[in-house]
């Protein structure tokens, strides 16, 4: 029978699969963090039972973090506490973590992958949405839930039902100062916010396969913003040459019985898709949302949408998050004074975004009216863009390079952008106060945070290149 | 945790907002602790107090008008982060039962495993709701779990909902995935001994 990657994936992971139940799945990887994890090792602890298969989980503390003095102890009692309860639980259950001052640490789903840790044809978990960055190998990889991390801790095993698949289809080519981040903001404004719900998404195409492997991770990172359970992007030549040699990846004999499998995993010819969806790469141009969810996106030089234009039922949540924004049905947004430029998070704070936005302002200064943060996404990325110069290019501009972490992403730390406050950020989510009570987020690609960090406005990426 | 649920009959507390995600059900900044307990205090933080940590009149749960034990929200309730955070927030404030047009998916799960029923209805059904709670109140829903039905009980209007026979079962039950997953050890065991590339 035609099969799907999803399929392939799915029926190799099988533990047990009764009528009436949903599959037990065997999970081959799963990482942790500290906002999610307490409450499932104290679910152990309760029952009495140890973590089954403790290597086959990885720690790192990533959302609480600060991004300046990490040496220091963290002033915030709260994240402290969450943070030393992760290095207690991780010892006490023999699991391996990469925690503040260790040279891993990172947000959890740029370690994985830039480690090695992450392959083709994996089950990936992490109590955290966007653990679909993953799929970017060809591999399974979802967020769960705490009582799901309790269940992978205690059996190595989640309960799921087969999702229903989708294959989106980028052709043709990319225009000039258009990245990955705007194929996939343009896809959710196409679809919303939960047009892929129940379904997991494989990415297709001309326009992805040339795309580079940390690219590929922005689209499948944005996923979860359409609802879907997850996304994946079949391992090819780009996805092989990622991972050789890394930490963690099978070496030797390993690496060449490894590279047969993955080379077996893609979808087969006319294998059956439950939706397909086509999109057309030259369409798309630089992005930015305007509202409060992924899906209230636009191309740069376009009107946000009129009242008349938007059915009358979903009128009262458009109102509501355009008040939100202080923003104007019918208004554009280019040429609008920002605040705050904040590049980071686990959608592009890796090496190549950095070396995007370095590459745009070398020889530029920022706007006096902006605050630029840049956050890179682990310890290895801020050592790599040291060890290119990377940051005398940032301080050159007046950008502060941080330390690793979530940071503004989700503004758990220090991290918040001010009430009132507008903020373009490279990160996933624009909901209201995800980064600071009433902090109003512009999500866009590295290169348009860039331009806007240089002109201080929303600026068309394409006339300053 | 109070396990089980069968049957319910409870006034309902209506927030006819499309796509909640859970920053609002949650926001972040609560997440930091370390036990399941005491999220019903933020849950929609930011919609229900002020910056001075005043409630807010216009807020629903600020509505002394509006109670009981039924959420009912607008399209795509849940969206967002897969914190289970926001499950617990909403079984802490006393929720049982989220009833709306279309839910996100993690957020379903997190609400089953918490032992909330969250009820897919038609948007026809779920403006008959809205409305019927504007008119009154007081309006009571009956909800149940057994027969698969919701009910306006003024209006005598009700429609079936879904559920996969697994979950309702720990509903009823009061059992969970992971008693049901530890007695697989044997074959999980066998899985891994049986596995090429075990990783
Ligand atoms: S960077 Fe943001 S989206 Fe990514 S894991 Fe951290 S909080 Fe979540």
């Amino acid at each position: 029978m035609k099969r799907t990657l999803v399929d392939k994936i799915w029926d190799s992971h099988v533990v047990v699969s009764k009528s009436g139940f949903p599959d037990a799945l065997y999970i081959n990887t799963h990482f942790i963090h500290e906002v999610t994890s307490p409450q499932a090792f104290d679910g152990l602890r309760k029952r009495g039972i140890p973590v089954f298969r403790p290597r086959k989980t990885r720690a790192t503390a990533d959302h609480n973090v600060p991004t300046i003095d990490q040496h220091l102890p963290i002033k915030e009692a709260l994240s402290r506490h969450q943070v030393e309860m992760l290095t207690k639980n991780t010892a006490e259950f023999g699991v391996e973590l990469y925690g503040l001052g260790h040279p891993y640490q990172g947000i959890v789903h740029v370690i994985g992958p830039e480690l090695g840790i992450t392959l083709p044809g994996m089950t990936i978990v992490c109590g955290d949405s966007h653990t679909s960055t993953h799929g970017a190998f060809g591999a399974m990889a979802f967020g769960i839930g705490t009582s799901e991390v309790e269940q992978v801790l205690a059996t190595q095993c989640i309960l799921q039902y087969r999702p229903k698949r989708m294959k989106i289809e980028i052709n043709g080519q990319l225009k000039k100062g258009v990245v990955s981040k705007d194929i996939i903001l343009y896809i959710i404004s196409k679809i919303s916010a939960s047009g892929a719900t129940g379904y997991f998404v494989e990415y297709c195409g001309e326009a992805i396969r040339s795309l580079s492997m940390e690219a590929r991770m922005t689209i499948c990172n944005m996923s979860i913003e359409m609802g879907a359970r997850g996304g994946l992007i079949a391992p090819d030549e780009t996805t092989f040459a990622y991972i050789k040699g890394r930490e963690f990846a099978p070496k030797g004999a390993d690496w060449e019985k490894a590279l047969a499998y993955w080379k077996t995993l893609y979808s087969d010819a006319d294998a059956q898709f439950d939706k397909t969806l086509r999109f057309d790469a030259a369409d798309i141009e630089p992005m930015i949302t305007y509202g409060t969810n992924p899906g209230m996106g636009m191309g740069i030089t376009q009107h946000i949408p009129a009242l008349e234009q938007v059915e009358d039922k979903e009128r009262p949540s458009f109102k509501k998050s355009l008040d939100y924004m202080a923003l104007e049905p019918g208004s554009a947004l280019l040429g609008r004074p920002v605040d705050y430029v904040f590049i980071g998070s686990c959608t592009n704070s890796r090496i190549e975004d950095l070396r995007m936005v370095a590459d745009f302002v070398k020889g530029k200064r920022k706007a006096d009216n902006v605050v630029v943060w840049i956050v890179p996404g682990s310890k290895q990325v801020e050592a790599q863009a040291k060890k290119e110069g990377i940051d005398k290019v940032f301080e050159a501009a007046g950008f502060q390079l941080r330390e690793p972490g979530c940071s503004a992403c989700l503004g758990m730390n220090e991290d918040k952008v001010p009430a009132g406050m507008y903020c373009i950020s490279t990160s996933n989510r624009n909901f209201e106060g995800r980064q600071g009570p009433n902090a109003r987020t512009f999500l866009a690609s590295p290169l348009t945070a860039a331009a806007a960090a240089i002109t201080g406005k929303v600026a068309d990426v394409r006339e300053l290149v | 945790m109070k396990k089980n649920f069968q049957h319910l009959i409870s006034t309902a507390v209506p927030l006819p907002i499309e796509n909640i995600d859970t920053d609002q059900i949650i926001p972040a900044r609560f997440l930091k602790a370390t036990t399941r307990e005491g999220f019903g205090e933020n849950l929609f933080r930011d919609w229900r107090y002020d910056a001075d940590n005043q409630p807010k009149a216009d807020f629903v749960l600020n509505d002394s008008r509006y109670k009981g034990e039924i959420l009912v929200a607008g399209k795509n309730f849940g969206c967002g982060s897969s914190r289970e955070h926001a499950a617990w927030a909403i079984a802490d404030y006393g929720f049982k039962v989220v009833v709306s047009s279309f839910f996100a998916d993690i957020f379903k799960n997190n609400a089953l495993n918490n032992f909330i029923l969250p009820i897919q209805v038609s948007d026809d059904f779920l403006q008959q709701v809205f409305s019927a709670i504007e008119a009154d109140a007081n309006a009571q829903l009956e909800v149940d779990l057994e027969a698969q039905f919701i009910k306006i009980v003024a209006t005598g209007a009700q429609e079936n909902f879904d559920i996969n026979p697994y979950k309702k079962a720990c509903l009823i039950n009061g059992y969970d995935d992971i008693d049901y997953l530890l007695s697989l050890r044997q074959e999980i065991e066998k899985y891994e001994a049986g596995r090429e590339f075990n990783f």
